[in-house]
């Protein structure tokens, strides 16, 4: 092994992995919630619909896309190697045990909370990434050009409860793992002082719970309201 | 006794011990009831007890580890009740008292669990991975010849004071006790951090953090999930600090050093 390999296979090395994919997967958070917001314009759909024509043929999207995909996966692999490690380093557990005095339940949940995650990230991109990238959408005419109806299928998807509902609670779950990953993930690339530390602790909760809710109400806006 | 509480009423418990006969046996909790303790013995001190009890009733008496059994050692150990040296925050097991408890208790009394702290027997374990990190940079270079003035060197007193913060660590490991990973990231950030502060340990700066890690990565400990398990849980108030200076000693190291 070289010094890059080696660095980037220690527990520690892992961990800056860890953090900087998932800072980067919180950007991605914000810019698509930004774009999903235009679900609530009321113009049947039309910001929307040429909105997801753009990010699904634009280039440059096209590239940050295949740097997104490496991002989750870079991600989920550190995971899986960390927690074999983990679960490797205490072969017999205790009998009595109390970590709700000493840590946070979602800190000491990623792994589950992660996994929750993965299955709905799985979902979403059957149901919407899938036909809009590949194929299978009603088309729609706006302004004499023809798109595919992506927010049909979001009005369809979203008048199904159990679809809400997995919505809800996957977002539910995001929060946990954001409202502790966001500001372990400074901790893990050594990013702490007492002159920031408070804000980034502060600011990560605000942000988990803001970019969940706000992806968490457009299913519920389209259930109820639609 | 001196200084007891003459109106401390005795306590009758009852103990959940791990037993276990060596390193390759199997072990299991074992009941044993204890009478008359007073709150005002020490933990170990009615683990001597039950001891003497056993002994007297011809079982082998239980196998833990004490020294100096005031909080200074390090070797006193014990997962009390869900939690490494028990109930109270900032505390050995040896400085933590039976006034903590109530008549009647149940205590369920296990020994440190990571791979790489293998039980010997009953509740203690091998901790000899702690001293190969530490050998394997650990230590600072220091001129033969004759004794440097006090003080000689400057020392700002906010760096003074945190690399003696760090030096307080009695590598009890507690902190592997507490961590759901078992990571021993807490003890090892706390050498980093103490000999990385000080001028004295410039000249190993590189290679000890570098060191270090790939030790603790070979005794098999977890990865640190900064779930702060290990300070909370820490008896002589450890910070996870520390833990970030690590961090930025081992990026620094690795960006900078000439160890391929």
């Amino acid at each position: 092994m070289n010094w890059f390999t080696k660095t980037f296979s220690s527990t520690v090395g892992r961990k800056i992995v860890m953090s900087i994919t998932g800072l980067f997967l919180c950007s991605f958070l914000v810019v698509h919630l930004i774009g999903n917001l235009q679900l609530f314009k009321d113009d049947g759909g039309e910001a929307f619909n040429i909105y997801s024509h753009f990010m699904a043929t634009n280039p440059i999207i096209r590239t940050m896309e295949i740097v997104l995909v490496l991002g989750f996966l870079f991600h989920i692999y550190d995971a899986i190697v960390l927690t074999r490690k983990n679960k490797a380093a205490r072969p017999i557990g205790y009998a009595d045990s109390r970590p709700q005095e000493n840590s946070t339940w979602s800190s000491r949940n990623m792994g589950l909370l992660g996994t929750v995650i993965l299955v709905f990230l799985i979902i979403h991109l059957w149901n919407f990434f899938v036909p809009a990238r590949f194929g299978g959408l009603d088309g729609v005419v706006i302004e004499n050009v023809e798109y595919d109806n992506l927010y049909l299928k979001v009005v369809q998807s979203f008048d199904i409860w159990w679809y809400v509902a997995i919505y809800v609670i996957s977002m539910v779950a995001l929060a946990y793992h954001l409202i502790h990953g966001f500001q372990s993930a400074f901790q893990s690339l050594g990013l702490d002082h007492k002159k920031y530390t408070p804000f980034i602790q502060k600011f990560g909760y605000a942000f988990s719970v803001i970019v969940c809710a706000g992806f968490a109400v457009i299913p519920l806006y389209f259930f109820f309201l639609k | 006794m001196a200084g007891s509480n003459p109106n401390a009423k005795p306590m009758d418990l009852t103990l959940k011990v791990w037993r276990q006969k060596n390193k390759d046996a199997a072990g299991q909790l074992v009941t044993y009831p204890v009478k008359g303790i007073s709150p005002d013995m020490s933990f170990l001190e009615m683990m001597d007890v039950l001891n003497e009890n056993l002994l007297r009733s011809g079982e082998d008496p239980i196998a833990f580890d004490h020294d100096c059994r005031e909080g200074i050692c390090g070797a006193c150990s014990l997962h009390i009740n869900g939690r490494p040296h028990g109930p109270e925050r900032g505390t050995t097991t040896c400085q933590l008292h039976m006034r903590h408890f109530k008549d009647g208790d149940t205590i369920t009394i296990e020994p440190w669990r990571a791979a790489a702290f293998p039980v010997h027997k009953d509740l203690v374990v091998d901790r000899s991975a702690f001293d190969r990190i530490q050998q394997a940079g650990g230590y600072v270079s220091v001129n033969t010849g004759g004794v440097p003035d006090a003080n000689e060197i400057p020392i700002p007193k906010t760096i003074a004071d945190k690399a003696f913060d760090a030096a307080t660590c009695i590598q009890c490991g507690a902190c592997v006790a507490a961590c759901k990973n078992a990571s021993a990231i807490l003890f090892v950030s706390a050498k980093v951090s103490q000999l990385a502060l000080l001028p004295q340990g410039k000249v190993e700066r590189q290679t000890r953090v570098e060191n270090m890690v790939a030790q603790m990565e070979i005794e098999g400990f977890g990865a640190c999930s900064n779930t702060g398990a290990c300070a909370a849980e820490c008896p002589v108030g450890i910070s996870l600090e520390n833990i970030n200076m690590l961090r930025r000693e081992y990026i620094s190291a690795k960006a900078t050093s000439e160890n391929f």
